[in-house]
């Protein structure tokens, strides 16, 4: 399932991103050192493919709904982590251009949970474990089901702990995850089957194809994607609880403190994250300004609003403001709404005159 | 696979809306990227329960689609049609979320609504930003400014690659899907077997492509970089556009627009 | 000018599947010549042609291009010398646009820009496709996407062009117009296809393949009025030398 840009703060969007652009980077950097350049085009054509192959679809027995191709795994299988993770980055990418899946800032996160767990984590350390390097079918079924299912699960935690990290929702982790993971499960097994039977199909047509991808590089070092994964994560992790931190000083406050003796962790200030955390902080002038009305509204009932408006800041905290102000908060509403349309249409039809 | 069909055939009228020359579609593609992406984090950096002050943003998109000629309505329907998710995760927030936040005279709103419009408001500005980048400039422009901007040229052009077969592949897939439709009878010959050996045969015709692609590169002089002839050069206009955009984005984001207009009148009237 | 010349002896290739597909082919081609490779679905027309200019190394016999035998070495000058026109122009059309697409084999020249400009339009001009140039390649039609496909290589300069089914899927006047266009070419040609009315109107020679061997060759009015050899490599006689009945009784009265 695809992160929304509606459902994610920017500052995790911004860590999002910048592990995506590490990963990205890294994987460009492998795939030029390891792999040759030559399989540049075939990355592409097989992403179309994921594309294409979506199309078709088939019934799932007694359930009268249809599943199809998800991609990551099978791509790892063929082209190895690397070229894998470029490619569902890049399917992710027109995903959220053309058919406005997810969304731009959001697509950091969906690249991270559809590309980076099933091509570094799920194919690296569970599918090329259980596979090894004389594939039987037996073992090829075995290692996409548990692979892909894993993987999906991976991705779906990720959502979860993405949407509650940016702090718009109001599901609690729990019952998110609980909501989450059964449904991933079945995506998962679906997608399980559907590698391995595609997989077996063209290992039996062409063994040489699906043996390629075990003599790729990955296993040389198939210890350093882990390592360097952990590492992003870290980063990303800083990132959201320094972000986290900020915004609700009195929730994690205290266990920053405890780890690092600092009031706050300082986001790293170089590449992406960097201007994206730039960027946030220059948007962001006043940090906290709402997140405590929610918690006290919750509690507190609603007579308490005359005294949580003095507490929030003036020109955002129309929705703790008395019915007086309100009324002028719909009416400029309108108004702008109002104004943009009109703008609008003139645009329009200035344009279609000059033109015509 | 309807919907699937008509999703394809919309990347051809995105791609058919980019190629008009407006004022917007004549404009450097970094600074149409950059400037989406600063309207992007400026709306999603307001507090959850905001509304109003979400609301000037609109203004982005409505003359962006007026100057770049693109029609409100059809954007307006990729936009439901991408709803679902964001439906689904916001609802929760009604339910959850219950305490009232708002009294508009007799009725009470609670935090939950609040919050769900806002999130739903979002969702609508940040996908309309996306969808009026790419109607409006077009993926091979927009791959270009990612190359230039430091993107890694592998990923460029795989992308450019992924965008160029998609239209070749997904025609290979719709024959093989219809050849299997009509030969299908109450749901037979649609189940899973059936489809993996499509799919498999699907794959096994793309490597065979992938191959012969690879050959007509080799045959001129392909040696493992492809060279994107395309000077980029940044106008006035362009710096124009960006830093009045994004100056607009700050103030817009610094000062609750409508509650000034509203209090402003209000005041008038009293 | 002896780098016109291409010259092939006891040439063989196994596909990795063990598919034997040439199994000791030898001709030799001089300049300016325009040369028809005929034969039945899988002859091993294709992989003879691959050959030509090094999408395919040889595993026994030898290719020579001009005065250089075809080896690693030689790849990139052989490149240069040969340009191959795929049967699927999309395998071709690779690019985002027209343009870029024949701006490709330019670029990886090394030449400099207003030169692969200079050539671009010069390529597309010659197939009068110049008015593509701006278009993305997915939206040509068949014929289009051909006489693009073409430019693609004419901007290379080859000196000898060499065509795998370049009529295959065109309507009868995109056809027509094709021919006419390859009339007008003095590189030396050398065309793989089923269409032997276009080898008729084109070439003055034709091999003829069966199961990765010449079974003949020689100038292509005998080798087509010869029904025998036609009728044993799997192919037929063009309608026009069948001295069709249709067309008798309509020119009987006039002659
Ligand atoms: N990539 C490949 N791998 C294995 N075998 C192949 C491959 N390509 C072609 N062959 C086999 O080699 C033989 C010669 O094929 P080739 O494509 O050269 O024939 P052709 O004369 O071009 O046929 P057509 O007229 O159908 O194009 C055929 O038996 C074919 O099955
Ligand atoms: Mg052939």
């Amino acid at each position: 399932m695809h992160m929304a840009d509606a459902l994610i703060s920017p500052a995790v969007g911004g860590a999002m991103w910048a592990a995506t652009a590490g990963l990205t980077i890294y994987s460009a950097k492998k795939l030029k050192e390891n792999v040759d350049e030559h399989i540049v085009p075939l990355m592409g054509v097989l992403g179309a493919f994921i594309f294409a192959a979506q199309m078709i679809n088939f019934t799932i027995p007694a359930t009268g709904s249809s599943g199809h191709l998800g991609g990551g795994m099978i791509l790892a299988i063929l082209l190895g982590p690397y070229a894998a993770f470029l490619v569902m980055a890049s399917v992710l990418t027109i995903q959220a251009l053309f058919f406005a899946d997810g969304g731009l800032l959001a697509l950091g996160c969906n690249i991270f949970n559809l590309g980076f767990f099933p091509c570094f984590i799920a194919y690296s350390f569970i599918y090329k474990k259980i596979v090894g390097e004389q594939p039987t079918r037996g073992r090829i079924l075995l290692g996409a089901m548990v692979a892909a299912i894993l993987g999906l699960q991976m991705g779906a935690l990720g959502v979860v702990l993405e949407t509650l990290f940016s702090g718009n929702s109001e599901l609690p982790f729990s019952t998110f995850l609980l909501l989450m993971l059964p449904i991933h499960l079945g995506i998962g097994i679906i997608e399980g089957l559907v590698t391995a039977a595609v997989v077996t199909f063209v290992w039996k047509a062409h063994p040489e194809i699906v043996t390629l991808a075990p003599s790729s590089p990955a296993k040389a070092h198939s210890h350093k994607p882990l390592l360097i994964g952990l590492a992003l994560f870290a980063v990303v992790a800083g990132g959201m609880l320094s972000w986290f931190a900020s915004t609700h000083p009195d929730g994690l406050e205290w266990s920053i403190k405890g780890v690092s003796g600092k009031e706050e962790l300082d986001a790293p200030q170089e590449g992406v994250h960097g201007a994206m955390a730039w960027i946030q902080e220059k948007l962001a002038f006043l940090p906290d300004y709402d997140f405590k009305k929610p918690e006290e509204a919750k509690e507190g009932m609603a007579g308490k609003e005359g005294e949580k408006a003095s507490k929030g800041k003036e020109e955002e905290s129309w929705p703790a403001v008395s019915a007086g102000k309100s009324l002028a908060g719909i009416l400029g509403a309108a108004l702008t709404l109002l104004m943009a349309g009109a703008i609008g249409f003139g645009l329009r039809r200035y344009y279609s005159h000059s033109k015509g | 696979m309807g919907h699937i069909e008509s999703s394809l055939l919309n990347i051809g009228y995105l791609e058919t809306l980019s190629y008009q020359q407006t004022p917007l579609h004549r404009l450097d593609p970094r600074v149409k990227l950059l400037t989406t992406l600063v309207f992007i984090v400026a709306v999603v950096s307001f507090g959850k329960y905001e509304i109003t002050g979400l609301l000037p943003f609109i203004f982005y998109p409505v003359v962006l689609m007026a100057v770049g000629n693109l029609p409100p309505g059809y954007l307006a329907k990729k936009i439901l049609l991408a709803a679902p998710f964001a439906f689904f995760i916001g609802i929760f927030n009604p339910l959850l979320d219950r305490a009232v936040l708002v009294h508009l005279g007799p009725i009470g709103i609670s935090g939950g609504w609040v919050s769900f419009v806002s999130i739903m408001i979002r969702f609508t500005l940040t996908v309309s930003a996306a969808l009026i980048l790419i109607a409006g400039t077009g993926l091979n422009a927009v791959c270009l400014a990612l190359e230039k901007m430091g993107a890694p040229r592998s990923f460029v052009t795989q992308l450019l690659f992924l965008y160029r077969y998609i239209f070749v592949l997904t025609d290979e897939a719709l024959r093989l899907a219809r050849a299997r439709a009509l030969r299908s009878f109450q749901g037979r010959g649609m189940g899973f077997k059936v489809f993996s050996s499509m799919i498999g045969q699907l794959l096994l015709r793309t490597l065979d492509r992938a191959r012969r692609i690879h050959l007509a590169m080799l045959s001129r002089g392909f040696d493992g970089k492809i060279h994107l002839l395309r000077p980029l050069h940044l106008h006035g206009r362009d710096v124009a556009f960006f830093l009045g955009w994004s100056g607009l984005f700050v103030l817009m984001r610094w000062f609750n627009i409508p509650h000034l207009l509203g209090n402003t009148i209000t005041e008038l009237f009293r | 000018m002896s780098h016109h010349l291409v010259e092939i002896n006891h040439l063989q290739y196994t596909y990795p599947d063990g598919t034997s597909a040439l199994r000791g082919v030898s001709f030799r081609i001089t300049h300016g010549e325009a040369v028809a490779i005929i034969g039945a679905n899988g002859a091993g027309k294709s992989t003879l042609l691959l050959q030509l200019n090094g999408c395919l190394l040889p595993q026994a016999g030898t290719v020579r291009i001009g005065d250089l035998p075809l080896n690693k070495e030689t790849l990139s000058y052989v490149r240069r010398t040969v340009g191959m026109v795929f049967q699927d122009p999309d395998d071709q059309l690779f690019m985002p646009l027209v343009h870029d697409d024949v701006a490709f084999g330019p670029l990886n020249l090394g030449l400099p820009p207003e030169e692969v400009e200079e050539r671009v339009v010069s390529a597309l001009a010659t197939v009068g496709a110049l008015h593509l140039k701006d278009r993305p390649p997915y939206r040509l039609s068949g014929g289009e996407k051909r006489a693009v496909a073409i430019a693609s290589v004419l901007s290379m300069s080859p000196s000898i062009l060499v065509m795998d089914e370049p009529t295959s899927s065109l309507d009868p006047q995109t056809r027509r117009q094709l021919i006419q266009l390859l009339k007008t070419f003095n590189h030396t040609l050398i065309i793989a296809t089923h269409d032997l009315d276009l080898v008729l109107d084109l070439c003055s020679r034709t091999i003829v393949m069966k199961e990765g061997l010449i079974v003949a060759d020689g100038p292509t009015l005998e080798i087509l009025q010869d029904e025998e050899l036609l009728h044993s490599s799997g192919l037929e006689k063009p309608l026009r030398l069948q001295g069709c009945p249709v067309c008798q009784a309509r020119s009987g009265p006039a002659g």
